[in-house]
């Protein structure tokens, strides 16, 4: 029978966990503040044109994109094998992506 | 009964990729918030967390497609300069619902949001697929991780709704039509 209480992954530190959670925040964030740049300082918008067609939507997304990423393997690579406080990581994560969320709503980001 | 390429890639972007995602995403909820718990009363077989695992991976490309069809595929269409002089806007989504004050929240409100909301989806739900993949049935003993993960999947299920309403919104007041006709039926 396949069924087992634990596992392997039982045994892991919640390190790994924590820093996705940690740089998923980070990385919406990051999307967030991007955007608002791009809009209201013409010269950033100007620079973030990756790809003409797409505007700079293009540069926006996948700036933020690359700092998620670099956030994660850095975080991932810190953390993997520590036991953090994972309840005060989740709630920074937690409080980026609802800044996030909102900061993106145009009559919020139109305020900056 | 005919379609053309613009729309039909439109139609892949938000029904397609976009609308399986908002599908997707009760299941993926439902299974965490449920068999995951740490009071639940079964046990999460290894069969049941390779399905989630491949679930919520195929939830991810599903969410990464949406989104880059979206921006590099559709969006030029949608926000595409008109000649000087072009009276008829019908083939500029963007200008169109900028030339009317009845229209032009649409894409003031309703496209910038979506364009950039979007994206969280994308990301939350990456998110939760590598935690998932990394601690599988293990997760129940992290009850904190779980409900945490559970969270970004639940924004990335609001994300998601935000640009997919919005998204067939703008479509219903300037759709993105245009380029080589096919023809679905052909009357006689």
């Amino acid at each position: 029978m396949d069924v087992q209480q634990t596992s392997p992954s039982a045994e892991l530190t919640n390190g790994s966990g924590a820093a996705a959670l940690l740089a998923a925040g980070i990385g919406s964030f990051m999307l967030a503040v991007f955007a608002i740049a791009a809009d209201q300082v013409a010269a950033i918008g100007k620079w973030m044109i990756f790809y003409k067609p797409t505007g700079p939507l293009s540069g926006v997304t996948t700036s933020a994109i690359a700092v998620w990423l670099a956030a994660w393997v850095i975080l991932d690579w810190r953390w993997r094998k520590r036991t953090v406080s994972l309840a005060r990581i989740s709630a920074v994560a937690l409080v980026l992506l609802a800044l996030s969320l909102l900061l993106t709503f145009p009559p919020i980001a139109d305020l900056f | 009964m005919e379609m053309t390429t613009r729309g039909l890639w439109t139609l892949i972007h938000g029904m397609g990729f976009g609308g399986l995602y908002l599908l997707a995403c009760s299941g993926v909820i439902v299974e965490l918030w449920r068999r995951y718990s740490p009071d639940a009363e079964t046990p999460v077989t290894a069969r049941d967390e390779t399905f989630l695992r491949i679930y919520i991976v195929l939830m991810a490309v599903l969410a990464w497609l949406s989104v880059l069809t979206g921006a590099y595929i559709v969006y030029p269409w949608y926000r595409a300069i008109a000649p000087a002089g072009t009276a008829n806007l019908a083939g500029f989504p963007q200008l169109l619902l900028n030339s009317s004050p009845a229209t032009s929240a649409w894409h003031s409100i309703g496209m910038e949001w979506k364009e950039h909301v979007a994206w969280l989806a994308p990301i939350s739900i990456t998110m939760a697929a590598g935690v998932v993949g990394k601690y599988g049935r293990g997760l129940r003993h992290h009850p904190q991780l779980r409900a945490a993960a559970l969270c970004f999947v639940a924004v990335s299920l609001l994300a998601a709704g935000i640009a997919g309403f919005f998204g067939a919104e703008i479509d219903d007041h300037a759709p993105v039509r245009g380029g080589s006709i096919f023809y679905l039926v052909h009357e006689k």
